[in-house]
């Protein structure tokens, strides 16, 4: 199993949540200071930096309009990280590829970093988040259309090779595609994508290969999704098939259980980042079933039955994982045998005011004393003769 | 709210489209096309309409019991397959009524082809943009909350109060599935055809365009100034009548409907 660090590059600083209707959208920016900006998007670079020297893998991910994330564009705090680091592999999770406007843009984005990187690059598709319509002004109705349009696009451009295509499609035309560079990795770099809760879609991310991952989701929820994954999977070996499946809770280890706790609670400030209830849930972005729930009042987006309990009930469920590096440890077995087990342990190891000194203590501590464990304990067999090559 | 009538409901298809088509009364054809939320069907209006015409209420795709073909993208698309619908109905010498969304769709309809229809009336009619790039014609609904919304289509926001956990499945299905609906037609460009406005002139009946006057959406001046493209349009204001005036003033409104019907008849 791979580790990867991860921050949103949040903007903690906002004011009070009770004053404001949202942290997300429509939050003025004139509470952003760019002195704070550049102190913090240097801060979480260097943070990046660290988990190469630990030897954890890279994650970053890009939100807009928003105090939750200052990454507004994942691809150029990558290609920094191409070249600042040396042996982590970067993922982007993801570019959001509905919301793009042109996926050959992120199809050479992408060729020129993993060159700089020489192959370092994970390329992460998302559909976005709800809110994110709002920003990029996608119709919410077609978010996943959008999604598999442009990923069958980009990863032509990818893999063409003699000279120029075309392409009319629904919401990209295209009459001369031939991109220079081509990404370093052949045929293209490992391919991800995101889900939560719609099982054809997760059957349409196993059936081609790629890695799916799921974010900040309780276990049982968690196992019925990878189970979807599995049984769809176009890998014959199990071991493959794990490689692919990535979760991400968020993580904070301590020296002491105390110490945990304090970073636990600093850390679980990005579960409660408040979002005004119109941007969780724009028209169509959910099934009609979903939606019939809401007028009766029983659904109010989907994460926020989750987070608005603690951190102890986030904890037993998988969302977080917490403690000294033994209950870490401990915490991600469980976890893993809850689920049917998983490759990827993508960690939220920052958010909020969780300082750099904390954030380096927590992230030192769980890969000088954590990961081994777990590299050990979960550590990939060899693929058995035939199974399917990535 | 007032319990509807039950009207004669079929499905037709036209193309690949199964298409929800309610019948109240019997007279001359009234084409009536419905607000987005589906409202307008449900008030005493369309039974009292339905006494002197008959009430035809076709669903727009996506609306109501009407499927949606993903190659149904915009209101265009909805206004070409309504004029199919027309012509399969053999409905002659319409009178063409359309509320809020279904408003707009009836000028789309009656740019293109009047062959079917003698009269037509619009009620705060979404479907064209009036000011410049930095102006918001449309207040966002999708972008403010609820009761903000609720608080601009109401004249009195307490008459847009509905009981949603009190309906049953099947209805919220449809009210779920029409906001879905909403949404994929009108998102972007928002709640307009930026070609619309330069197409209006080409509506050659009698037309009547009726504003409430609290409506808080769509103003009063972007009414004028719709009526104002049309070539000899009758522009009538319903006093403490928000963006669905016919469900707030039923009989103010009919007065000044059936005023204009009577007049029309008149001068045909």
């Amino acid at each position: 199993m791979y580790a990867w660090h991860f921050t949103e590059m949040p903007y903690p600083d906002h004011p009070d949540p009770d004053t404001i209707p949202s942290v997300r959208v429509s939050l003025p920016n004139k509470h952003f200071d760019p002195i704070i900006g550049a102190d913090l998007y240097n801060r979480y670079l260097d943070e990046h930096m660290l988990a190469d020297e630990l030897g954890l893998n890279i994650m970053l991910n890009e939100h807009h309009q928003t105090a939750t994330c200052l990454d507004v564009a994942a691809p150029l705090a990558a290609a920094i990280l191409a070249r600042q680091t040396s042996k982590a592999r970067i993922c982007i999770l993801g570019n959001p590829m509905s919301n793009r406007a042109d996926p050959v843009r992120v199809a050479e984005e992408m060729a020129m970093i993993d060159c700089i990187s020489r192959g370092r690059l994970d390329v992460g598709f998302v559909r976005g988040v709800p809110y994110e319509t709002f920003a990029a002004n996608t119709n919410p109705t077609q978010t996943l259309e959008r999604l598999w349009e442009g990923i069958d696009l980009c990863l032509k451009a990818w893999t063409h090779r003699e000279g120029c295509f075309n392409f009319e499609g629904k919401f990209w035309h295209k009459r001369s595609v031939n991109i220079w560079p081509t990404p370093y990795q052949q045929p293209h770099p490992p391919v991800w994508i995101t889900g939560s809760s719609d099982k054809e879609n997760i059957r349409e991310v196993a059936r081609r290969g790629f890695t799916f991952a799921m974010f900040l989701q309780p276990y049982v929820k968690v196992k019925e999704m990878f189970d979807a994954y599995r049984e769809a999977s176009v890998y014959d070996d199990p071991e493959e098939v794990r490689r692919h499946i990535a979760y991400m809770p968020l993580v904070a280890t301590g020296d002491t259980e105390e110490e945990a706790e304090g970073f636990a609670k600093k850390v679980a400030w990005y579960l409660g980042a408040k979002t005004a209830p119109q941007f969780r849930n724009p028209p169509g972005y959910v099934p009609v079933s979903f939606n019939v729930s809401a007028l009766k009042g029983g659904y109010a987006g989907r994460t926020d039955a989750v987070r608005s309990k603690g951190i102890d009930y986030l904890k037993e469920q998988g969302v977080m994982m917490f403690g000294t590096p033994d209950q870490v440890f401990e915490q991600v077995k469980a976890f893993y045998d809850h689920v049917g087990g998983f490759g990827q342990l993508l960690m939220m190891d920052q958010a909020g005011h969780l300082s750099h000194e904390e954030t380096v203590k927590s992230m030192t501590l769980f890969a000088r004393e954590v990961y081994p464990r777990i590299r050990e304990e979960f550590a990939f067999k060899p693929a058995k003769k035939g199974a399917a090559a990535q | 709210m007032a319990e509807k009538s039950s009207g004669n409901v079929e499905i037709l298809k036209i193309q690949d489209i199964d298409l929800e088509v309610e019948r109240r009364g019997a007279g001359p054809p009234l084409v009536l096309l419905d607000d987005e939320e589906g409202l307008t069907r449900e008030s005493p209006v369309v039974d009292q309409l339905a006494k002197s015409f008959e009430v035809i209420i076709p669903s727009m795709p996506g609306f109501g019991r009407s499927s949606r073909p993903n190659w149904i993208e915009t209101m265009d698309d909805i206004a070409y397959l309504m004029l199919d619908f027309l012509d399969q109905a053999g409905v002659e010498d319409a009178t063409l009524v359309g509320f809020s969304l279904g408003g707009w769709l009836a000028a789309e309809i009656a740019t293109k082809n009047v062959s079917r229809i003698a009269r037509l009336a619009l009620v705060d009619p979404y479907g064209i943009k009036v000011g410049g790039p930095w102006d918001r014609d449309i207040q966002d609904i999708w972008f403010l909350t609820k009761e903000e919304v609720q608080a601009l289509k109401y004249a009195d926001a307490k008459n847009g109060d509905i009981d949603y956990p009190a309906m049953p499945d099947e209805k919220l299905e449809i009210i779920a599935r029409n906001r879905e609906s909403f949404a994929r037609f009108c998102w972007q460009p928002y709640m307009h055809n930026p070609k619309l406005k330069r197409r209006l002139h080409r509506i050659s009946v009698p037309t009547l365009v009726i504003w409430g006057a609290a409506d808080g959406v769509i103003t009063t001046d972007y009414g004028k100034a719709y009526a104002d493209e049309i070539p000899g349009a009758r522009f009538e204001v319903i006093e403490n009548g928000g963006h669905f005036p016919h469900l707030e003033q039923p009989e103010h409104f009919m007065e000044v409907l059936g005023g204009f019907l009577a007049d029309a008849q008149k001068a045909a």
